[in-house]
């Protein structure tokens, strides 16, 4: 071998190495947070952490409880909200969304994508807080349907535009109306992939805060009402986390593993969604 | 003929003829939506932040007293901080997750695939709120404890090293950011590079070119518009991810080199000032700062899709982690 030649080989083991090295650092910084995360958080989970509310600052025990019911609902009612329009503009972009005025749809739910939470939660405090005087549920929740919407109507589209066409011109051929072929038929075959997309959005809105910082604002006791500010996880965890006390520091590890577990159940519950959808094909 | 005789049209395929034109005008209306959604968020902010657009005009952008009981407002530090953070993110963030994208399309072994890339994906479910938890318990003390005195033992004469660490500071939350945009950055790249035809890489290859050749001369041009796409995308990620940022960063208005400082972002201002800020003018100028970072990010996502949707033509490239 030349010394070029040599040089040359020796280059691309070192960049193969150097690659390999620094993608197993990326994946290093997952497993040590989650590491961390199960280590420290584990050790203050118990029974009394998700049945009770919240002691008062500087007293120990106590658990969030109205913090995971306040989750349940916010995020409840953001789906509720959001599932519907996004997965319907998901729809009309795989249906009807070839020309300009599709692409224009696109190009901004591509763009809302990432727009950063805490406008969208300005929007809410604008709409619901600013006008009734005070801060509810309603508004964050209508702050995380919007952070959904732009995200469902991407993946269902791209679920939608998997469906062969032979199908929808075999329903077509045997006379069913538009209408009936694009919801029985094509949506329908493709319902797992939406419900897998519905899912991933449900798993990240979950775990949101800042939209929720001044819509539902938090509460340090157990509350179902929508119209009045709610506890969520999220925000407890910021409000732990941030604060002074060792025993707010180990709640809010608790605390941030429940979520984590939380996001990652409905994660894993899309991907197996898929799987059974799909089988082997994705 | 048949077709000198048209078909009857029966009174149930007019009926299906009209309601499919229902259907179409219903879905119609609710994709657009989105393009309505952001003309209100445009709207809403632009309106609210008047009264602070008229009494600061363009000088807002360039001075730095922000002063709620004189009620005086100037975002340059959070402007500052923000670009300083989001720019020492991509620094740490673009090779990694580079890295991730070559080595998942072009080096790993098949069985390794999926899990690496299951694992990557899994770090952009995190929550921002869990990394800034993480950050204030875990990066930091090490950052005290194993990076901050080396670092300052070799370069602590240049002016991006002066000052006490005391924790909260733009080195803990650019490297926050940096951890949080890797997976954004990697699934994008990854796509793109998996829309490279293989040709690409044989022919380099059946040319002579080593491996890593093949990759350099071949892989990474013709996917560069792409690329430069992802990592963009990452940069507006960064610009307005709020928690674990406003959690790590030190909310300081002002403006220092120095990494060990304390510093300020737009998202941050907003998310710790709004519910406290009581007076018009205050509110005002917080909506402005909103203003300023919704469209500094919509300007930065549309650049990067359109880099995007130039390599993988109108696919939602990337949707899964995103």
């Amino acid at each position: 071998m030349t010394g070029r030649a040599l040089r040359r080989h020796i280059t691309s083991r070192v960049m193969t190495v150097l690659v390999i090295a620094l993608s197993f650092t990326a994946v290093l910084a997952l497993v040590l947070i989650l590491g961390n995360l199960v280590l420290k958080g584990a050790s203050s989970i118990d029974w009394a952490f998700f049945t009770k509310s919240p002691v008062p600052a500087g007293q120990s025990g106590g658990g969030v409880a109205n913090a995971i019911v306040g989750t349940g609902i916010i995020v409840g009612v953001a789906a509720l909200i959001g599932v519907p329009l996004g997965v319907g503009a998901g729809i009309y972009l795989a249906e009807y969304g070839s020309g300009r005025l599709g692409f224009l749809v696109r190009f901004v739910a591509d763009v809302l994508n990432g727009t950063p939470s805490i406008v969208i939660g300005i929007v809410g405090w604008t709409f619901i807080v600013k006008p009734s005087g005070h801060f509810s549920a309603l508004a964050g929740s209508v702050a995380l349907a919007i952070l959904m919407i732009p995200m469902l109507a991407r993946t269902t589209e791209e679920m939608v535009r998997l469906v062969p066409h032979s199908l929808r011109e075999a329903a077509l051929a045997l006379g069913y109306p538009r209408w009936r072929t694009s919801l029985k038929i094509v949506a329908r075959t493709a319902l797992g992939g939406i419900v897998t997309g519905c899912l991933v959005g449900i798993a990240r809105i979950a775990g949101e805060t800042a939209p929720l910082l001044f819509t539902a604002l938090g509460n340090l006791n157990f509350s179902v009402h929508v119209t009045q500010p709610m506890q969520a996880l999220s925000l407890q965890i910021y409000v732990y986390a941030t604060g002074p006390f060792e025993d707010w520091h180990r709640l809010a590890w608790a605390s941030a593993l429940v979520l984590m577990g939380l996001v990652l159940i409905i994660s894993l519950l899309a991907r197996w969604v898929t799987r059974q959808r799909y089988g082997s094909i994705r | 003929m048949s077709s000198a005789s048209p078909l009857p049209r029966s009174p149930t395929l007019l009926g299906a003829d009209r309601s499919d034109r229902i259907y179409r005008s219903l879905l119609t209306a609710i994709a657009f939506a989105l393009p309505g959604l952001i003309v209100i968020i445009l709207g809403v902010l632009f309106i609210e932040a008047l009264p602070a657009l008229k009494r600061f005009g363009p000088s807002f952008l360039w001075t730095s007293t922000w002063d709620p009981v004189a009620e005086v407002y100037g975002a340059a530090p959070m402007i500052f901080g923000t670009f300083a953070s989001s720019l020492l993110a991509l620094l740490i963030a673009v090779p990694l997750a580079l890295s991730v994208a070559i080595f998942l399309t072009e080096f790993s072994p098949r069985w390794l695939r999926q899990p690496v890339a299951f694992l990557v994906e899994l770090l952009a479910a995190i929550p921002s709120v869990v990394y800034g938890t993480w950050g204030i318990f875990v990066l930091i003390p090490f950052l005290r404890a194993h990076v901050v005195p080396p670092l300052k033992a070799v370069f602590g004469w240049t002016p991006f090293l002066q000052g006490v660490f005391y924790g909260n500071s733009l080195l803990a939350g650019g490297i926050i950011l940096a951890i949080m945009i890797v997976p954004y950055i990697a699934a994008v790249s990854r796509e793109v590079l998996l829309a490279v035809p293989t040709s690409q890489r044989e022919a380099a290859l059946a040319m002579g070119a080593t491996r890593w050749e093949a990759v350099r001369s071949a892989v990474l041009p013709y996917g560069r518009a792409g690329l430069i796409g992802a990592v963009i995308l990452g940069l507006g990620r960064a610009l307005g991810e709020t928690m674990a940022v406003t959690m790590l960063i030190g909310n300081r208005h002002d403006i220092a080199l120095s990494l060990l400082q304390p510093a300020y972002t737009m998202a941050a201002a907003i998310a710790n000032e709004f519910s406290e800020a009581t007076t018009g003018m205050y509110q005002s100028a917080l909506m402005e700062v909103g203003l300023i970072l919704f469209v500094l990010t919509v300007a930065v996502n549309a650049v990067a899709r359109i880099l995007i949707w130039r390599v993988a033509r109108g696919a939602a490239v990337g949707s899964k982690a995103l």
